[in-house]
């Protein structure tokens, strides 16, 4: 009995470890297809950007590193190819200093030179500015208050995509957004929310890691945001709606084995610890 | 060709270093930790001076500037120099000018809790409030029958507003400690545990999904990038 106790609820971290790695790695040989039911969080978010036409404006934050890179690059790219098939024009800031705009510049380039967009024309990178709270205010009354160049250098208003955005007021602001789609490893998509949506009322979605999604989503059940994509699970469906093949539905194949191994040590744990609890 | 190699090899070696960690602290744990540190702490100096400050100082200094905004950019400047004085090496060469470094962060302090507070109750409380109460005084859900799918998930879309209230209801309840908590109100504060306990399941829960994510791409990369075994 003691044997069996022992092997219950003292099982070894490394039986644990490569156990794990077994199942993830199995799976990504494998390669099996997995069945896919879309939230309507996430049909939400994909909605939003399918309903933009030609000559919208998409505002694209980027507000995530590479830690994030699997669960929020996916969706990204996908949403990026969306915007450009139809024609939107895209605009990129963040406001997470420098990861933000590494995973951002590298996708917004990747996917323009795939579907052949023009700097300046189809897309502009704002870039950086700290400060998230007031950088959303500032953006209310002029683009060019907070950012009077661009990423590399040049005044924003003398770029193509800035006359083509911009109304009879020369002015860039809210006003002139359609859709807002935020990538958040953080809690600057709480400022989104609270401070443009509830004041300027644009319209937003949002692709947030696994970590951040239980408080994203009453954002969603109250409709201060049209749709939301969280974590790999999200991405994944997110890909499927697409019926894109991207990286969240290649590695999306290991997350489900991992997660019942996880479950069976927990519950193998558990088991032990409460026989023990009875012996004693 | 060859600078995408040598990044794949070093991304490959970085995260092996980092991954050895569950053998234990060791020095090539210690080396890819310190070389995420310095590259990290460097690129953001220099990207927070090419892309925030010095552009800022740029458009706020140029001759044909509104007066205001010259001056308000000089008051920036001298906020932002102000906060320097806080670094350790001022304090000790000039330690009684140091309580000039507190009021830039009480400027920072107030003009954000001046935006958050009105932003939380504009743009958190009231539309959270509102959309706690209005499923449930102006239902437009009805049972699908259609298929034994459609009808739980009709189902589940027509008490989830109950359920909402309840747990809103029932966690306050928790948090009430202006009087002894027994008999009903202890009752009710047991069932607001009990949603707590399984909202902070459901986080515990995503948490783990977003680290298995973050290793599955890791090992993803390894196999498929470096050792390109993926076909």
């Amino acid at each position: 009995m003691k044997a069996i106790l022992d092997f219950l609820t003292l099982i070894d971290r490394r039986v644990i470890y490569s156990v794990l790695i077994f199942s993830i790695i199995i799976p990504l040989f494998l390669k099996p297809s997995l069945p896919t039911r879309p939230t309507q969080e996430v049909i939400g978010a994909y909605n939003a950007v399918e309903s933009l036409k030609d000559g919208d404006v998409l505002l694209i934050s980027t507000d995530y590193g590479p830690s994030a890179y699997p669960e929020l690059q996916p969706v990204y790219e996908v949403v990026l190819e969306q915007a450009f098939k139809k024609n939107v024009k895209v605009l990129l800031m963040t406001h997470w200093q420098f990861q933000g705009l590494i995973v951002g510049v590298s996708g917004i380039e990747k996917i323009a030179k795939k579907l052949d967009k023009k700097y300046g024309e189809d897309y502009l990178i704002l870039g950086f500015k700290p400060g998230a709270v007031g950088v959303m205010v500032g953006l209310s009354e002029d683009f060019r208050n907070v950012f009077p160049n661009d990423y590399y250098g040049k005044p924003i208003d003398s770029y193509p995509i800035y006359k083509d955005i911009v109304g009879d007021d020369d002015v860039l602001n809210y006003k002139d957004i359609d859709l807002l789609f935020g990538f958040e490893a953080g809690a600057t998509g709480d400022f989104w929310v609270q401070i443009v949506q509830a004041r300027y009322g644009v319209k937003m979605a949002f692709s947030v890691t696994a970590v951040m999604a239980p408080g994203y989503f009453p954002y969603y059940q109250a409709k201060q945001v049209v749709g939301i994509v969280g974590g790999l699970k999200g991405a994944f469906d997110y890909e499927s709606l697409a019926k894109k093949k991207g990286l969240a539905s290649l590695i999306m194949v290991s997350q489900i084995p991992a997660h019942t191994i996880i479950l069976l040590f927990i519950l193998l744990g558990n088991v032990g610890f409460i026989i023990r609890r009875i012996v004693k | 060709m060859i600078w995408d190699i040598l990044g794949i090899w070093i991304a490959a070696f970085l995260t092996i270093a980092i991954l050895s960690f569950i053998f234990g602290d060791n020095p090539i744990y210690k080396l890819a930790e310190h070389i995420f540190v310095g590259v990290s702490a460097g690129y953001g100096v220099v990207l927070a001076l090419n892309q925030a400050i010095w552009p800022s100082i740029q458009m706020g200094l140029m001759p044909n500037q509104h007066f205001f905004i010259k001056f308000m950019t000089i008051i920036a400047i001298i906020l932002g120099v102000l906060t320097l004085i806080r670094l350790e090496i001022f304090s000790y060469i000039f330690p009684s000018i140091v309580w000039l470094s507190r009021i830039p962060i009480a400027f920072v302090v107030g003009v954000g809790s001046g935006i958050a507070i009105v932003a939380s109750i504009q743009g958190f409380i009231f539309p959270q409030v509102s959309a706690t109460f209005l499923p449930i005084l102006s239902p437009n859900y009805a049972i699908d029958l259609s298929s034994p799918l459609n009808f739980l998930n009709s189902f589940l879309l027509l008490i989830g507003p109950f359920v909402i209230l309840l747990g809103v209801i029932t966690a306050l309840v928790y948090f009430y400690f202006s009087t002894e908590q027994r008999g009903v109100l202890l009752g009710i504060a047991k069932i607001g545990i009990l949603i707590m306990m399984i909202t902070f399941g459901a986080s515990f829960g995503y948490t783990i999904m977003a680290r298995f994510s973050l290793l599955i791409s890791r090992f993803y990369f390894l196999l498929s990038d470096w050792l390109n075994l993926l076909k």
